[in-house]
C-alpha cells in the first residue's frame, strides 16, 4: 500500500489482497488524511486481485469515516470481479466510481 | 455466475474464516472484532454490535462496535421478561419493528432508531443467553431477506459459542482461584493446628519450653541451607514441629524429672518417638515424611540410636535433618541437671559427631547458615532470634565455624551399613 497527496486530494494504493492486515493499513492511513484535512479520498484497486469479508467491512468502515468527515471517497480502476463484488455488497451506492 | 451463487461463495468465504478466526486461540476481543468485520463483510452491513451477556448483572455488555458513534449505549440492562423471549426466539433474528415490544428494547428505542438498527440477534446457546448481536442497515439499502437471515443465524452460532466458551473458561478460572484460596486456607488451618500442637507438646516440659518450635524453625533453616524449594522446606519445618508429639503420652514427672531420669524412666521416655509415629500416622499430612520424622529422630548413622537401632542409609532423611535440629537445641538451652553449653562447645560437637550422630552434608547446611548469618551474607536473624544475640556473638565462633566447615567440605562422609560380619563398622 502507498499513496500521495496534493490539494487535499489523496490517493492510496491498494495491494493485491485486501484482508484484515491490509485492510487495516488502509483505514489508518484515510483516518489519518482526513485527520489532515483531506476532502477527497481516492482509493486506487489497480493492483488489486481479491478482498475479502474482512476487507469489505474495513472499506464500509472508511466509507462512513469519510461521510462523517464530509469527505468524497472515489474508488478507482477497479477490475472486473472487484466491481461485481461491491455492487453486489452495495459499497459502489455510496463512493463515486472511476 | 449470478448474484445468488457469487453471493453464496462470499458468504460461505466468510463463514470459514470465522470458523478459523474462532478456533484459533487469538485474543478474546480481538476474535469477536474480527468476527464483527466478517459478519459485516459477508452482508455488506453498515453497523452493528456484538454483546456479551452477563447472567449475574443481567446485562449486556457490548465487545465490538462499529459504525454506531460513541453515544451507542455499551451496557444493556434485560428484564426478567427479555430473557423470556430471548430464550423462546433462540438464536433467530428479530426485526426492530418486532423488537419494539421488548421492555429493553423500549428504554434504548431512541438510540437503537437514531442508529438504523436492523436486526437483533439473540445469542442462545444450550438453552443459555450468551450474548446478542445488532446489525445496522445494508449498504445496498435493501431488507434483510430470508438468505441474508440464514447466514446471519449460522454466523450468530459460531460467535455464540466462542462466547460460551470464554464464558466457561472463565467460570473454570473462577473456580480454580476460589479453590486456590480455599486449599490456602486450608494449609493455614493446619500450620496453625501444627503450631498449636507443638505448643502442647512444649506446655508439657517446663524446662524445655519451646523446643518443638524452635526445632520446627532449625530444620526449617537447615532444608532451606540444603537447596529444597518451598513446599519441602514447610514439610520440614512440620515435622521439627511434630518430632516430640509422643512425649504427649508420657508422664509429666519424668519429663520433668530434675535430675538423670533412671533406665526404667529412660525405658519410658525413649517410647515417644514410636508413639508419636503411631499418632501422627493416620494423620493424612500433605508431607508424607512427618510421622517418619517423629519415628526416628533419635536414630544415629552409626546405629546406636533408638528405636530401632536403624544405620545410615536406612535413616529417613527427614529424621537425620531433625535430629541434628533436636540435639542442637538439646545443648544450646538449659536442662534441669544441666546448664547450656557455650556455641563454640557445640560447633566442635556437632563437628565430632558428624559421620557418627549426625549425617555431615546436614551439619555443613546448618553451620553454613549460622555463618552467613555471622558474616553479614543473610541478614534474616534467624539465629539471633532463637538463640539471642549474646549466644550468637561469642567471641571466636565465625572463626570457629568456618574451621569446621573447611573441615567439613572436602571430606567424603563415613557410611555405616548394617550388615553380617560388618556390624557397625564404618566403610570408608
Amino acid at each position: 500500500m502507498s499513496a500521495q497527496t496534493a490539494d487535499q486530494v489523496s490517493t492510496i494504493f491498494a495491494g493485491s489482497y485486501i484482508n484484515k492486515l491490509s485492510g487495516e493499513q488502509i483505514e489508518h492511513e484515510c483516518r489519518r488524511k482526513l485527520d489532515a484535512g483531506c476532502r477527497e479520498l481516492t482509493l486506487d484497486f489497480s493492483q488489486t486481485e481479491l478482498v475479502n469479508s474482512i476487507g469489505i467491512s474495513i472499506l464500509l468502515g472508511v466509507i462512513d469515516v469519510a461521510e462523517k468527515n464530509g469527505a468524497k471517497v472515489v474508488f478507482s480502476e477497479m477490475n472486473e470481479d472487484t466491481v461485481e463484488l461491491f455492487e453486489m455488497l452495495g459499497l459502489t451506492k455510496h463512493v463515486t466510481i472511476q | 455466475m449470478n448474484e445468488p451463487d457469487n453471493k453464496l461463495i462470499h458468504a460461505f468465504g466468510a463463514l470459514a474464516e470465522l470458523g478459523h478466526e474462532i478456533t484459533n486461540r487469538n485474543n478474546f476481543q480481538e476474535t469477536i472484532r474480527t468476527s464483527l468485520h466478517l459478519l459485516s463483510g459477508a452482508l455488506g452491513i453498515r453497523r452493528g454490535a456484538i454483546a456479551r451477556y452477563s447472567r449475574f448483572a443481567h446485562e449486556l455488555n457490548m465487545l465490538a462496535v462499529r459504525a454506531l458513534g460513541d453515544e451507542f449505549p455499551l451496557t444493556l440492562g434485560l428484564t426478567t421478561e427479555d430473557e423470556r423471549q430471548f430464550l423462546a426466539v433462540g438464536l433467530n433474528p428479530i426485526e426492530v419493528a418486532q423488537a419494539r415490544v421488548l421492555p429493553f428494547f423500549q428504554v434504548y428505542d431512541a438510540s437503537f432508531e437514531n442508529k438504523r438498527l436492523e436486526l437483533l440477534v439473540p445469542l442462545v446457546v444450550r438453552e443459555e443467553i450468551v450474548g446478542a448481536i445488532f446489525l445496522g442497515e445494508k449498504a445496498t439499502g435493501e431488507t434483510y431477506t430470508s438468505y441474508d437471515k440464514d447466514i446471519v443465524c449460522a454466523m450468530g452460532q459460531h460467535i455464540g459459542v466462542a462466547i460460551a466458551q470464554r464464558n466457561l473458561m472463565a467460570e473454570i478460572e473462577r473456580r480454580s482461584e476460589e479453590n486456590r484460596q480455599l486449599f490456602d486456607e486450608m494449609r493455614s488451618t493446619y500450620h496453625d493446628t501444627v503450631k498449636a500442637f507443638a505448643t502442647a507438646i512444649d506446655c508439657k516440659d517446663k524446662y524445655t519450653e519451646g523446643h518443638s518450635v524452635r526445632v520446627g524453625k532449625f530444620t526449617e533453616i537447615i532444608a532451606t541451607e540444603l537447596g529444597w524449594g518451598p513446599d519441602e522446606t514447610e514439610g520440614a519445618a512440620v515435622a521439627g514441629y511434630l518430632h516430640d508429639v509422643g512425649k504427649l503420652t508420657v508422664e509429666r514427672k519424668i519429663i520433668n524429672a530434675p535430675y538423670r531420669i533412671n533406665a526404667k524412666e529412660s525405658a519410658e521416655l525413649n517410647k515417644h518417638p514410636a508413639v508419636g509415629y503411631e499418632i501422627l500416622q493416620p494423620i493424612h499430612h500433605p508431607y508424607t515424611d512427618v510421622p517418619l520424622a517423629a519415628k526416628y529422630h533419635h536414630e544415629r548413622l552409626d546405629g546406636r540410636g533408638y528405636p530401632d537401632g536403624l544405620y545410615d542409609r536406612e535413616i529417613p532423611y527427614i529424621a537425620k535433618i531433625v535430629n541434628l535440629a533436636d540435639s542442637f537445641d538439646a545443648m544450646t538451652t538449659d536442662r534441669p541437671y544441666k546448664s547450656r553449653r557455650p556455641a563454640i562447645d557445640v560447633v566442635e560437637d556437632l563437628h565430632r559427631n558428624s559421620g557418627r550422630q549426625f549425617a555431615p552434608e546436614i551439619v555443613t547446611a546448618f553451620l553454613s547458615g549460622m555463618f552467613k548469618e555471622l558474616n553479614g551474607d543473610d541478614r534474616g536473624r534467624r539465629f539471633r532470634r532463637l538463640l539471642g544475640r549474646d549466644y550468637m556473638e561469642a567471641e571466636g565462633l565465625a572463626e570457629k565455624i568456618k574451621f569446621t566447615l573447611n573441615e567439613l567440605a572436602p571430606t567424603t562422609p563415613m557410611t555405616y551399613v548394617a550388615a553380617a560380619g560388618i556390624g557397625d563398622q564404618p566403610i570408608l
